[in-house]
């Protein structure tokens, strides 16, 4: 179901009706191309839509589906890109003054995987600049806006992706997730998004945010979508060395199963801080799942709270670092100046926006001489307490369930000059990532002014299945 | 041979060496792009070596093997390893960091042996990747200074390096000289690198300091950019003098890199090390631990040629020269140890081929066109008596022009006999008879005069007289 | 402050790193939490899936073709990355 109430077929239904004929893809294309006409520059979900491209590509796979051949399992799905995932030929942004007009020469893993599965890429999202930020605030091309309430946020940073999705411009989108960057909009936008384990789907091609943290996974409007998506871009990658070396178990085939005898966690030390719409929302998720068979077991994660203050260390650490190329040299902007090094210093400031800004800054401290063991010596020994609380609470439980964010979509600058106040909307998110563990948020009704609320599924290293069919078994004690 | 002996008063030189070596694969470190020299600038590029967004590093197996082959050459441990970024900005560093094995590089605790018998310890031969080329536009003779712009080729950027790190066990200049020699020689034998001082291939530093013997090291300095095994020697002495004159003079040695002028044979300063960078490394998060294998390891140590030392130690042997003699260095340098075996093999004097192919063989490679057997047969004919140094000379220029020939039939055709003992004894009677004064004064021991009395011998005997047969019969006569 | 927006090549006005600190200094605050746990026995993890040895073979690749890439450039000259003088830098 779309922001609007309008419901559409799934992306599997589409893609079978695309192979079989029964439905052209010029047809599908045509139709998300209306809806973005409609709603877009009210929304601002995209950086740039590629609407000649998606049509060209749609008369492709029609074509070769007349000759008798299979476009593949995505034929005639559309898809909406982060702008963050690198595209040839196609202006890859960041959401940042820093890339603004850069087109890379090369395509990201995902992108050649879609492209191989049939799909149909209808343009790229907006985001929070780099991937930084919850709200989708920080893009130097300005914010989105929430399908659901225009006066609210997406969440973020990969709000514009989110929103694409729930206003039914593309049926799926893809994300990144650092922190929850695909979890948290998710949930605010009333959508699935998954962050699958670290290694899952390639990087490569995926501008670095922060690398020991950074997924890509899909947004869409039902878990099935969600786990075609995610059977079609998992899997190993030779140009990624993280990428996990075998094949995944069909994702498709496992939301099949129900939840009977699957444990279900309930993290009993939980950190504090979600509202009581979501709170509530959370609860009747347990009871949800216990009504369709599961048990529900207490267990504690005791590292979980202090999960905030490892990621703020790690993740601009790595940004620091990662950031360091965009340097004026090779690509994007420059600042003319005197001298080199006075050109780095004048184009950097000029080309990040704050919240970049500050990261590197706090990650070039985390890392400098004399502080290095201080902070992020300390962090990375804070995530390995994370990892071992949660492989102990797997131990116990199948999967755990949490708030994906503590409240429902906020309103545009709510959150005041105070960075904490935003890094706070990630509380329950960023813990999985430092795990390296994967994570879903699935829409479970309505809170506060009526606004979705999702529920976030955890589960241990490589659980895909199991964390897709609870998560399946919550959408259908919905509907 | 030196053109330094001994620094003056009782100092003491200590230097240690930083080598950089390419190595020769076929692409680069982390990425599939040609490791080429002399190509059209910024040829060899790919996203990797761009340091392009969303690019990602996987690790040259072939390059990993190069590097071990140079550590077990070195005697060195090979260890598990990681590797790191060390960030700092330059325009030919496209990502702003170099990854690097830092804490735990692949090879530790190795040594040297120098001809002479000096062992130089190995503290450790770690991989990393090479920086692009910088080229300095508008100022004078392209130095950094004065220049009004910098051009940057990438094609260096990422070929992947091994760095070899002595320890400060070098004495002397000609150590430094033997060192770097010597490194070189094994580097070629077990095939890692091409080694070229002037294409930048190996790239030597040298951290130099004097004290006196029995008290602490005194302060460092680095020297940078010496491109030949002689400006090595060069380098170091002009360093070490300049140190001893500042302490002679009351003066202090401020730790610092200095860069060799070839031009005008003097070290400047290029900066204090009290401004260094802080490089905040950090474990590379794209890239997973190294831990080669025992099996890998053994299969690389047996694949392992007779290194340098090895073949000096079995030619002396098989010659009765010295080891560290210039005949012995020169020949296995040549990589001609094995011909000369060979010639002794097919039941030749091996110590005359030695001095033959030293001689005759330089212009030839590895593998020289006389067959073996004809210079086995030549060397009989000389220790046999047949013939003279100088006859055997002239029919080996013979038998090397022609690519082989049988010594005897060539001896023959330029008639040369052996003379019988009767008739040279008659030649020397001549002699003595022809120049009495000579032959007073060798009677009282003038060795100037006993060349005269060769000579005319020499001349009677048509050159087919040999001269330590000739000595020996003047010094019978004498009594 | 002022040191590490020199490591970090950001040219910052002063006013900007005042504030900056500010909020770095709060942020910092808040790390303070982490003080209360005893991390000496614990190993600091640095990768969320353990892999080893993952390597590709020394075979070349098809290399990206310098015009398109040197047009994405700010300034090039002579097939190359033209760049201000780097004095003050090492080289
Ligand atoms: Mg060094
Ligand atoms: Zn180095």
């Amino acid at each position: 179901m779309t922001a609007d109430g309008t419901s559409t077929p799934s992306a599997a239904a589409v893609a079978a009706a695309v192979r079989s004929g029964a439905t052209k893809a010029a047809d599908v294309v045509e139709q998300h191309l209306a809806a973005i006409a409609a709603r877009e520059p009210e929304i601002h979900a995209f950086n740039t839509v590629l609407a000649e491209q998606a049509r060209e590509r749609a008369a492709q796979i029609d074509a070769s589906v007349a000759a008798g051949n299979d476009p593949g399992p995505l034929a005639g799905v559309t898809v909406a890109l982060k702008d963050n995932m690198c595209t040839r030929g196609v202006p890859t942004t960041c959401s940042s003054k820093i890339l603004d007009g850069w087109k890379p020469p090369y395509d990201a893993t995902v992108v050649n995987m879609l492209r191989d599965a049939g799909a149909i890429i209808v343009g790229k999202t907006n985001l929070d600049e780099f991937a930084m930020g919850s709200s989708t605030e920080n893009s130097a091309f300005g914010p989105t806006r929430n399908p659901h309430d225009t006066s609210r946020v997406p969440g973020g940073s990969s709000g514009g992706s989110a929103a694409a999705v729930a206003a039914g411009f593309s049926q799926i989108a893809l994300g990144s997730d650092t922190g929850g960057s695909i979890r948290q909009p998710a949930a605010l936008c009333g959508v699935v998004g998954v962050k699958p384990t670290y290694g899952y789907v390639s990087r490569y091609g995926l501008v670095a945010f922060a690398s020991s943290l950074d997924q890509i996974g899909p947004f869409a409007s039902s878990v099935e979508d969600a786990a075609l998506m995610l059977d079609v871009i998992g899997g190993h990658d030779p140009h990624d060395s993280t990428s996990i070396p075998q094949r995944h178990p069909s994702l498709t085939e496992a939301i099949q199963q129900g939840v009977e005898g699957l444990r279900v966690g309930r993290i009993t030390d939980l950190p504090e801080g979600a509202d009581p719409d979501v709170q509530e929302r959370l609860d009747a998720a347990f009871e949800a799942l216990r009504a369709a068979g599961a048990t529900i077991v207490d267990v504690q994660v005791p590292a979980f709270t202090f999960g905030l203050t490892a990621y703020y260390l790690i993740a601009p650490a790595e940004a620091s670092s990662n950031l360091a190329r965009y340097d004026g040299v090779r690509y994007g902007l420059r600042v003319d100046a005197a001298d080199t090094n006075e050109m780095y210093g004048v184009t950097r400031a000029a080309g990040f926006g704050d919240e970049v800004k500050r990261r590197i800054m706090l990650g070039t401290y985390a890392l400098s001489a004399g502080y290095y063991d201080a902070y992020y010596g300390k962090a990375l020994k804070v995530r390995r307490l994370i990892h071992d609380d949660f492989e102990r609470a797997y131990q116990q439980a199948d999967v755990l369930l949490t708030p994906t964010s503590p409240s429902v979509a906020f309103k545009f600058g709510s959150k005041g000059d105070n960075p904490f106040a935003m890094y706070l909307c990630d509380t329950y998110t960023i813990p999985t990532n430092l795990a390296g563990h994967p994570g879903m948020s699935v829409p479970f009704g309505t809170g506060a002014e009526g606004l979705p609320v999702g529920v976030q599924v955890l589960a241990g290293t490589l659980q895909e299945p199991v964390m897709f069919r609870a998560a399946a078994a919550l959408e259908r004690a919905l509907s | 041979m030196s053109s330094y002996d001994g620094l003056p008063g009782d100092w003491e030189l200590v230097v240690g060496l930083e080598v950089h070596v390419e190595l020769a694969t076929a692409t680069k470190l982390f990425s599939g792009s040609p490791n080429r020299f002399g190509d059209e600038p910024n040829t060899n590029i790919d996203p990797v070596t761009l340091g392009l967004p969303g690019a990602l590093p996987v690790l040259n197996e072939h390059a990993v093997e190069l590097a071990m082959r140079i550590g077990l050459a070195l005697n060195c441990t090979v260890q598990p390893s990681t590797f790191h970024r060390k960030n700092y900005f330059y325009p030919d560093m496209p990502k702003a960091y170099q990854v690097s094995q830092y804490d735990q590089p692949l090879n530790v605790d190795g040594y040297l042996d120098l001809p002479n018998g000096v062992r130089v310890g190995i503290e450790r031969a770690h991989m990393e990747e090479d920086a692009g080329k910088s080229t300095h536009v508008g100022g004078s003779g392209g130095r950094v200074h004065g220049a009004t712009a910098s051009l940057i080729d990438l094609n260096r950027a990422g070929v992947p390096l091994v760095e070899i790190v002595s320890k400060p066990d070098i004495r002397s200049a000609d150590d430094a000289r033997a060192c770097v020699g010597e490194l070189r020689a094994i580097l070629l034998a077990v095939g890692a690198s091409d080694a070229k001082m002037e294409e930048g291939s190996m790239r030597v530093d040298a951290n130099v300091s004097v004290h006196k013997p029995g008290t602490p090291f005194g302060t460092r300095c680095e020297i940078k950019n010496v491109n030949s095994v002689r400006s090595v020697g060069r380098a170091i002495e002009y360093e070490a003098r300049r140190q001893i004159d500042l302490l002679e003079s009351g003066d202090k040695v401020v730790q610092q890199t200095r860069h060799w002028d070839e031009g005008d044979g003097r070290t400047h300063t290029l900066r204090s090390k009290e401004d260094a960078d802080d490089y905040r490394y950090f474990l590379e998060p794209d890239l997973v631990p190294l831990a080669p294998s025992a099996e890998w390891v053994e299969r690389v140590r047996a694949a392992l040629p007779m290194l340098p030392a090895a073949r000096r130690a079995r030619l002396s042997e098989a010659t009765g020269q010295a080891a560290d003699s210039e005949a012995v260095t020169s020949v296995v340098e040549r990589g001609q140890d094995d011909y000369v075996l060979a010639v002794a093999a097919a039941g030749g004097n091996a110590a005359r081929a030695l001095v033959h192919v030293k001689e005759a063989f330089a212009e030839q490679g590895t593998s020289p066109q006389v067959p073996a057997a004809d210079l086995a047969a030549l060397s009989l004919l000389e220790v046999g008596g047949t013939l003279t140094a100088t006859q055997a000379k002239a029919v080996l220029a013979e038998i090397v022009a022609n690519g082989g020939g049988d010594a005897a039939a060539i001896a023959s055709a330029k008639g040369f006999e052996a003379i019988d003992t009767s008739s040279l004894e008659c030649f020397v009677d001549e002699a003595i008879a022809a120049d009495p004064d000579a032959w007073q004064k060798f009677c009282n021991g003038d060795g100037k005069a006993m060349g005269a009395l060769v000579g005319l011998v020499m001349k009677a005997s048509k050159g087919k007289a040999d001269g330590k047969t000739v000595t020996a019969l003047l010094n019978q006569k004498k009594g | 402050m002022a040191k590490v927006a020199r490591l970090a090549r950001l040219a910052l006005a002063p006013d900007e790193i005042e504030r900056m600190t500010a909020q770095l200094d709060g942020m910092l605050e808040h790390f303070a939490d982490v003080d209360a746990l005893d991390l000496t026995d614990v190993a600091p993890m640095t990768q969320p899936f353990p892999l080893v040895n993952v390597f590709r073979a020394d075979v070349v690749q098809p290399c990206l073709d310098r015009e398109e890439v040197l047009a994405a450039a700010p300034a090039s000259e002579d097939g190359r990355f033209r760049v201000p003088p780097t004095v003050g830098l090492e080289g």
